[in-house]
């Protein structure tokens, strides 16, 4: 309060501040202290253990728990579980993006609401649902099993999860972009004699396609570091269904302080480097919208 | 096929409505039916009995307990960080928000463990704690500060975009005034933000009670004692108590559904988001 005061206006006379543009709205030294200390003691600090731990370790020790051979049959499947989910939801997020800002229909609402039950629903719910949807005598898993497919226990029940998981991400990312796109470009398509198919290939997937790389990449890094919702569906089975989260809580049950820690690094460049490709992405994203 | 290129055929049209809403019933709307499907497929009476049960009131008291202390700890921080960043100009400052942003893209487990190498038994605070004879791992206060980590930028990153684009009009104008700056923050920038803040709140608080992997590697996993309700489902479903899995999930559901209702509400009642709550 007496900081937020002293620093006020009617105070006296204020001294340039070094470090930022003058201002005269009072609280940069608090909010911007308490800010900067919570982050640190939270985010940053805690972070940066995983860091040094592993940079304590050695490369050579570094190499043995974070790329051996378990190690890297987890990364191709949450890596490859990721890829295949965000890939599928390209395309069917693009279509319900689509369906949400072109049609009309009834339960609209309903539809555009639930399309964020991933970001609400807790992962553990959406897990275990899943697989009561996908096991041999599951909603799903009744019509499926006859016909020789398996879901759960397998990597397609990884990919069925992550689908759900991802879809929102892309639809969200689509939708603003595609509300945006102006009809006056599409009718000037119609005009010139373009057929629908035209239209959309060459005038609105141009226009949305950085939106819809944003939401890939988005459902993509989310996939990627994805547990609650995979460990009940995935069979867990070493080299086969065992996600690469699922690997650090196993060696962590084991005190395998350091192995659990050379993997958490891997995962850890990895979403970092997914979090500059997102930025980039929606920055092109952003640069197209305005031209 | 008149405007043949400016809308589909009425066939076209059909075939993109259909698939997209087989899609949407298969992955949405199934999981969430079979969620209370399962919870009351052995009639109401189980269902109360496995909501009722001890060890359930324990792991919805705990789950309360740590979204009552991580959501306003995260409010604070919001509200703080969202001040400094958008009525002040430093430099760095895009840097601050990319680390505000940070928690959102790391894995849950990862967001458990840290806290293990900070607090744990091997962790560098860990001989100190454990001659004071005070436990964060493996017990209430790391599961909150692993929820925190979690939800750390949900009320920042809803606060942020909005107060940039009100911009610093109308708190000068009330500093000018002669308000000082606790009244300029209760009187002219939270009545402008207060939408904003509620979704972002709503949103921080539905991650906060139902995170599951950040708060499973630093719970004990102690039935009544360190079990929040997510992590009660999944010990529950382990044992094949299916029925009472999907009682205490359908409660989780619930939850999800009530934020999904309130979210449309503010979005549709109040023209939020994206535009900016205005007056």
């Amino acid at each position: 309060m007496t900081s937020l005061a002293a620093d006020g206006p009617r105070g006296r006379v204020r001294r340039r501040p070094l470090f930022r543009a003058p201002s005269i709205i009072p609280g940069f030294g608090l909010t911007f202290g308490l800010s900067l200390t919570w982050l640190c003691l939270i985010v940053l600090i805690p972070l940066s253990a995983v860091f040094i731990k592993t940079a304590g370790m050695g490369w050579q020790h570094f190499a043995d728990v974070a790329l051996s051979e378990r190690a890297i049959a987890a990364y191709r499947l949450s890596f490859g579980a990721s890829l295949g989910a965000a890939f599928i939801n390209a395309v069917f997020g693009l279509l319900i993006a689509w369906m949400l800002v072109r049609y009309d229909f009834p339960g609209k609402r309903v539809v555009n609401a639930l399309v964020d039950l991933p970001f609400a629903l807790p992962t553990a719910v959406a897990g275990i649902a899943f697989t009561t949807l996908y096991t041999a005598n599951g909603w799903i898993g009744r019509v499926l099993e006859p016909l020789g497919i398996q879901v759960a226990f397998t990597w397609v029940g990884v990919v069925i999860t992550l689908i759900f998981i991802g879809l929102p991400f892309v639809v969200r990312s689509v939708e603003p972009v595609l509300a945006d796109v102006s009809r006056d470009v599409e009718e000037a398509a119609a005009s010139l004699g373009a057929t629908r198919a035209q239209t959309f290939r060459r005038v609105i997937l141009p226009a949305i396609f950085p939106a819809l790389m944003t939401g890939f990449a988005m459902a993509f890094a989310r996939g990627v570091g994805e547990y609650g919702s995979v460990i009940f569906i995935a069979g867990n089975m070493p080299y086969r269904t065992e996600i690469a989260p699922l690997l650090i809580i196993t060696q962590l049950e084991q005190y395998d302080y350091q192995g659990a820690t050379g993997i958490a690094t891997v995962m850890l460049i990895a979403s970092f480097s997914l979090l500059l490709v997102i930025n980039l992405l929606q920055a092109w994203s952003r640069k197209r919208t305005v031209d | 096929m008149r405007n043949g290129a400016t809308s589909e055929s009425r066939l076209a049209r059909a075939v993109i409505m259909a698939i997209g809403l087989g899609f949407f019933g298969l992955f949405l709307l199934m999981p969430l039916l079979v969620v209370f499907a399962q919870a009351l497929a052995g009639g109401i009476g189980a269902y109360l009995d496995a909501i009722v049960e001890p060890d359930a009131l324990a792991a919805i008291r705990l789950t309360l307990l740590v979204a009552a202390i991580s959501v306003p700890a995260n409010i604070v921080f919001g509200i703080a960080a969202a001040w400094a960043i958008t009525k002040f100009d430093f430099p760095g400052k895009s840097i601050l928000i990319t680390f505000i942003d940070l928690p959102f893209s790391v894995s849950p487990v990862v967001s458990g463990l840290i806290y293990v190498l900070l607090f744990g038994a091997q962790g560098w605070l860990g001989p100190w704690l454990a001659e004071h004879d005070i436990q964060i791992i493996f017990a209430v206060p790391g599961m909150v500060l692993a929820t925190i980590f979690v939800t750390f930028p949900f009320v920042a990153r809803e606060l942020i975009p909005l107060m940039a684009e009100q911009g610093r009009d109308d708190e000068e104008a009330a500093l000018s005034l002669g308000a000082t700056g606790w009244q300029t923050f209760w009187h002219a920038t939270l009545p402008n933000i207060r939408w904003g803040l509620l979704y972002g709140v709503l949103l921080c608080n539905a991650r906060a009670m139902g995170e599951f992997g950040a708060v499973s590697v630093v719970s004990g996993h102690i039935r009544g004692e360190t079990n929040t309700m997510p992590l009660h489902v999944e010990i529950l479903y382990n044992e094949y108590n299916f029925i009472a899995a999907f009682a205490v999930a359908s409660l989780l559901a619930l939850l999800a559904l009530v934020t999904l209702v309130l979210k449309s509400l503010l979005e549709w009642r109040y023209d939020y988001h994206g535009k900016g709550t205005g007056h």
